[in-house]
């Protein structure tokens, strides 16, 4: 097991802008959108703005985000820019990726809230 | 009975097939790729994929209003763009005419994290899109492979790849997938697993430091095709495949007659000269005279008022038009008018290949009646002695069927090379004409001999070749009438 500490506070909150692509409302759609906005909640209150796109509604957003996999979730800011792919249940992996935890750094501080 | 002959006539309706627009390539393949259906593309890096790939939804929304959808993996929009720019495609004017749509679809690996299930509904989602928005009937992945340096899900991207494949012939669209070429399988990630129906491969070989390109089509599924390797060039206006015509045999012929502008020889071929369309050969050892036939061919043509072009591979232009004008004949005169084109450069300068494709080039631009090859040997030395038969085989081929007569000289060695001629290319040529030095006391003497020429009388007599002030002469050899009498 790896084991998982929580990034250090920082002193400025991150405004977070994430974008979230799903291809119609299948259950997996669901399953990421549900997710997301749980981590969101849980991990990034008030300061989180997701927006969740379908691309069989609107193709041409694929192609200007660079979609290829459904779900896939963008964060574009803080950077670097960086893709999720699945129905992010995997969270832990998701944390790391968001910089809301680090891998591997004990002794430091939770972000705590 | 009758009804067993039905089942083997060619009448049966065949598979149906869309023109590539490939030169070549719809000869080798009976009628082009299979349509409705994907075509796997493969080969090593530079092998010429990409280009085929292109090529053929070029062809097919500028030849026959068939637009194309381009999805690239691998190069950006723009860079297609200016890449095919080279080759003569206007890219962004069959963009603009909604005949061709490029996605440039972007993979890093780095950032991208997998965090549980997914599928390639995106890619889909483009896909999609692109072929609706221009009412495509071909597509073109470049290189789908790219896929897998994305995701490190196996088993979903497989998964994906066989919707992909099948949703892909559900749409109707003829495709084209490129492959890298693995090192146990044809492609990196076994692809022709999917795709199934008609397998490419491309080479690009180097063999004595000189490079040839190859095309072989290693399955075809409901199709016969051709299956050796055939050569293929890029020149400046895409691919060509070579298929071997010459096992065709389609040239049409002429019984016109040309001079070869030395009248004692053209007495020898019957007092009329060659066939006009045929291939003449010269051999002979160094020393024999051999450009002097050329340049007096050359020069008779030129006198007509005919354009004759003159590939010169030992001597440059200002040496070769200063030698002949010490027998006469004014090179530089023709040259000024316009009659006369000198190609020289260096058999080694580049492979078998570029040299066909540049012969095919100054044949097609200058438009000459007659083509001399001086001399057709060092081409040995830019490839493999059988790999120089074939390439000359398609070039008189090409030539005579342009209905040009070509002069070729060729050098022969005293001993084993000259049987290497007898083979090689005096099959090809329709009139061979043998050089020969013998020694006389101190004295060498020049001979000519005429070992074959087909469909014409001529004679067998070896007689004695004078070259002088005024060109070539051919005179009986003196003493021998009274000897053999």
């Amino acid at each position: 097991m790896v084991k998982v500490k929580r990034a250090p506070k920082t002193s400025k909150p991150n405004k977070y802008v994430l974008r979230l692509y799903v291809a119609g409302l299948s259950p997996r759609s669901q399953k990421a959108i549900k997710n997301i906005r749980k981590i969101c909640d849980e991990h990034l209150p008030g300061q989180c703005q997701l927006t969740i796109n379908d691309i069989y509604q609107n193709p041409i957003l694929a192609k200007n985000g660079q979609i290829l996999a459904a779900p896939t979730l963008i964060k574009e800011l803080p950077l670097p820019l960086r893709r999720f792919v699945g129905d992010m249940s995997d969270t832990n992996k998701l944390l790391v990726g968001l910089d809301l935890r680090f891998l591997d750094k004990p002794g430091i501080d939770p972000v705590a809230r | 009975m009758a009804k067993s002959k039905n089942v083997m006539s060619s009448g049966m309706p065949e598979l149906p097939k869309v023109l590539s627009g490939i030169q070549g390539l719809d000869e080798i393949t009976f009628g082009g790729l299979p349509k409705g259906r994907p075509t796997l593309i493969c080969g090593g890096p530079g092998c010429g994929k990409t280009l085929l790939a292109m090529e053929f939804l070029c062809r097919g929304a500028v030849q026959y209003n068939e637009p194309g959808v381009f999805i690239a993996f691998e190069e950006k929009e723009q860079d297609l763009v200016e890449n095919f720019a080279s080759l003569g495609f206007d890219l962004k004017a069959l963009i603009k005419h909604k005949k061709l749509a490029i996605d440039y679809v972007y993979i890093e690996r780095s950032e991208i994290e997998e965090t549980g299930e997914y599928d390639l509904e995106g890619l889909f989602v483009r896909l999609s899109a692109a072929i609706d928005s221009i009412g495509a009937k071909r597509v073109v992945l470049d290189t789908i492979e790219a896929l897998f340096s994305g995701f490190s899900n196996e088993s979903i991207l497989r998964a994906e790849l066989r919707r992909l494949f099948r949703w892909l012939k559900d749409k109707g669209v003829t495709a084209v997938i490129t492959g890298e070429k693995g090192e146990t399988l044809l492609t990196k990630h076994g692809l022709e697993e999917y795709v199934a129906d008609c397998v490419i491969f491309l080479d690009h070989r180097v063999t004595e430091q000189i490079s040839t390109r190859r095309l072989k089509i290693i399955k075809y599924r409901g199709s016969k095709h051709g299956t050796n390797e055939f050569p293929f060039l890029i020149g400046d206006n895409g691919i060509s495949v070579f298929p071997m015509t010459s096992l065709l045999l389609l040239g049409r012929v002429s019984s016109q007659r040309i001079s070869s502008g030395v009248k004692s020889l053209d007495e020898m071929f019957g007092n009329k000269g060659y066939f006009r369309g045929s291939a003449i050969l010269v051999s002979g050892s160094a020393g024999s005279g051999k450009t002097s036939f050329g340049a007096q061919f050359v020069d008779s043509v030129c006198r007509e008022g005919k354009r004759a072009l003159y590939f010169a591979f030992e001597e440059s232009e200002d040496q070769l038009s200063r030698n002949m004008r010490s027998i006469g004949i004014n090179l530089k005169n023709w040259i000024g008018k316009g009659l006369l084109k000198i190609a020289a450069n260096r058999a080694t300068l580049c492979g078998l290949e570029m040299h066909l494709v540049m012969a095919h080039n100054a044949v097609k631009e200058f438009k000459p009646e007659v083509v001399v090859i001086d001399p057709l040997t060092t081409m040995i030395g830019s490839g493999m002695a059988n790999e120089t038969k074939a390439m000359m085989a398609r070039l008189l081929d090409f030539l005579k069927n342009e209905g040009i007569t070509v002069l070729a000289t060729d050098l022969t060695l005293v001993g084993a090379k000259s049987e290497e001629t007898e083979i090689g290319i005096s099959s090809l040529c329709d009139t061979w004409m043998r050089l020969s030095m013998e020694s006389q006391g101190y004295k060498r003497m020049r001979r000519i001999t005429i070992i074959k020429s087909r469909g014409m009388k001529h004679t067998h007599e070896t007689k004695d070749l004078m070259i002088t002030n005024n060109g070539l002469e051919i005179k009986e050899i003196p003493g021998l009438k009274e000897n053999v009498q």
